[in-house]
């Protein structure tokens, strides 16, 4: 069973989001991570990048395949999480300690649109 | 069997050779009159062996190989059939092999005439209109018929229809032909079954469009039985379809793509008709085409004359040559002798044979593997994984397995619908007993699953190599052979 966060809004792309004042934290979910088997390799943005939600942000590639990133938030990339360069398999060992960018939100209403854990979780037992 | 993993490189000696050339009789010394600029300052380091050398060098690499000629081979999507040993020996006849593309056409009319058949044949099975051979392969084929799809709306001077519809379960070649061909990727959603969302498409449908792709059966190995309702939604709606040929295997001589409704479609020859799939090459993947679009296949073409002769034409609406003249024709010599040896009669066995042992292998394991899609399948199907989830056996263990036991493995982990897929192709070349031995594998390695878990887990056991560090490889990969000496110096250093 994949380890999901109470506190975290989630969109059903697989992303997670932790809001702190406009700042959004974004990763993939403990559920991506393990369907997507160990990852080789993170493709991310570059700070100052321009994010809008629904739209691809990066890509992350495993032994399995390669999946599209799916920013859940608009707004601008203020940083990335540059270990992953080097060590792409920390979203292996914990998905939501190692987050991959931070987005300056222009509307931190729109996390209101995603799901909550209990809807995540529901759309990870389908 | 020994370990062998020399270069031949590593077998030279100086001075060893294992040929003798014949003496110059014509009395003159080319290399002399060469410019200096144009002479070598370092003579080529080529290996120097003796014959006995290069035969055990190479036939020892080649039982390193697992090929359709050692094995059961079904990797699913791919149609790994038999290549009949005819096509080789047709492909040998050095009247073909020891012309040049710059011949004068005169000298060089049997190789037209077989371009040219060959063309009408495919041309015939597809139910379209005409086809040019000239692509070198599947993902080649996608990008000259995208490149057709693109001519057509532009000459009618149809600037909007920017935007190609893929399926989500299309095989990953299709979007990316669509973005190398300039235009625009539009994902319609798929069913359960892996069938087009009739009513995901419609909404899609407008005057930007300027077509969709699909294979069919799709990716799932299901046929699209709404294929005609969907052609009819895309013509109205102006744009084309394209078809993938990936999948022609269980259709070849019963149901033909241009009936369907499909206006462009690709034929891997590797794949429906028996060519070799190579390392990488060389390949064939035609284009063909319906009536109103021929003009814009690719230059050049060969035309057959009213006297019966062929010739080699241009033509100023073709969107232009995509290959250095004609293609590859030694996998057209191959894919005409497999039409030919087959005929009309037999080629129309090719995909209900291949169909039937889908489903026999289908139906004989889904008591062991989690058949997500009940019903009759085409040429393929996909499992997803052990039925049993509690041994944490997954389908990469499962595939290392049969390796052990003397299969390929299956595709695994495509498409991307499931967690834990495994494909499976059989194709109609196999017996009775070789799809009864595999399904006899499949079952006893579900009941290692379960009893002896870490045994499959830690499989393959018997092969030349272990399980490989995959993710060391992608992160890490070691590609040259310096590479290699450095990273074996620094392993002896430690």
């Amino acid at each position: 069973m994949s380890k999901i966060i109470e506190t975290l809004r989630y969109a059903d792309s697989h992303e997670w989001v932790k809001l702190e004042g406009d700042i959004a934290t974004v990763g993939i979910t403990d559920y991506a991570q393990h369907a997507l088997g160990s990852i080789v390799y993170v493709d991310m943005p570059e700070v100052g990048d321009e994010v809008t939600a629904g739209e691809e942000f990066g890509a992350v590639e495993s032994v399995k395949a390669a999946s599209d990133l799916i920013s859940p938030v608009s707004g601008e990339v203020v940083e990335i999480n540059e270990a992953l360069e080097d060590s792409p398999e920390l979203v292996n060992e914990d998905a939501f300690e190692n987050w991959i960018m931070k987005v300056k939100v222009n509307d931190p209403a729109e996390i209101e649109g995603l799901l909550d854990a209990a809807a995540y979780a529901k759309i990870c037992e389908e | 069997m020994k370990y062998y993993d020399k270069l031949i490189f590593e077998l030279s000696r100086p001075g060893r050779k294992g040929y003798e050339l014949p003496n110059n009789n014509f009395g003159n010394d080319a290399f002399s009159k060469l410019p200096s600029d144009l002479m070598r300052e370092v003579p080529a380091e080529l290996p120097e062996v003796s014959e006995l050398d290069v035969v055990r060098h190479y036939t020892n690499l080649s039982m390193k190989n697992f090929g359709v000629d050692t094995g059961f081979y079904p990797l699913g999507s791919c149609t790994m059939k038999y290549n009949p040993k005819i096509n080789e020996e047709v492909a040998q006849i050095p009247e073909f092999t020891a012309i040049h593309p710059l011949q004068d056409e005169k000298s060089v009319q049997g190789a037209l005439e077989l371009y040219y058949n060959l063309q009408k044949a495919l041309a015939n099975i597809a139910g379209l209109y005409e086809f040019t051979l000239n692509p070198y392969a599947g993902a080649h084929g996608e990008l000259t018929g995208l490149m057709v799809m693109k001519s057509y709306h532009l000459a009618n001077g149809d600037t909007k229809r920017t935007k190609v519809i893929v399926p989500n379960s299309a095989h990953g070649t299709n979007p990316a032909s669509a973005m190398v061909a300039g235009l625009e990727v539009v994902e319609v959603k798929s069913k359960p079954n892996g069938s087009i969302d009739v009513e995901d498409l419609r909404p899609l449908l407008d005057d930007t469009v300027a077509g969709i792709m699909m294979t069919n059966p799709n990716t799932l190995g299901m046929f699209e039985t709404e294929i005609m309702e969907i052609a009819k939604l895309v013509h109205e709606a102006g744009g084309l379809l394209y078809y993938d040929g990936a999948n022609l295997n269980p259709l070849l001589g019963k149901v033909r793509p241009g009936d369907m409704g499909f206006d462009i479609m690709h034929i891997n020859l590797h794949k429906t008709f028996s060519t070799p799939h190579g390392g990488g090459g060389p390949g064939s993947g035609p284009v063909g085409v319906t009536e109103r679009l021929a003009k814009f296949l690719p230059n050049p073409k060969v035309k057959k004359n009213e006297d019966g002769t062929f010739s080699i034409v241009t033509s100023d609406d073709s969107l232009g040559s995509i290959s250095t003249f004609l293609g590859n024709f030694g996998v057209m010599m191959r894919a005409y002798a497999y039409i030919l040896t087959l005929g009309k009669e037999n080629i129309r066995n090719v995909g209900p044979l291949a169909t039937l042992n889908a489903n026999y292998i289908k139906e004989s394991l889904k008591d062991d593997y989690l058949l997500p899609i009940e019903g009759v399948c085409k040429h393929e199907f996909v499992f997803d994984g052990l039925k049993d989830k509690s041994t944490h056996v997954t389908t990469l263990n499962v595939a290392k397995r049969l390796l052990d036991y003397g299969f390929h493995a299956p595709t695994i982990y495509f498409p991307l619908l499931f967690h834990e897929s495994m494909m499976i192709e059989p194709t109609e070349t196999e017996s009775l007993e070789t799809l009864n031995e595999f399904i006899d594998v499949m079952h006893k390695v579900a009941a290692e699953a379960r009893e002896t878990p870490e045994k499959v887990i830690e499989a393959p056991l018997t092969t030349l190599v272990r399980k490989l560090d995959e993710t060391g490889a992608a992160k890490n990969p070691v590609l040259t052979y310096r590479h290699l000496q450095a990273e074996n110096a620094k392993g002896a250093a430690e």
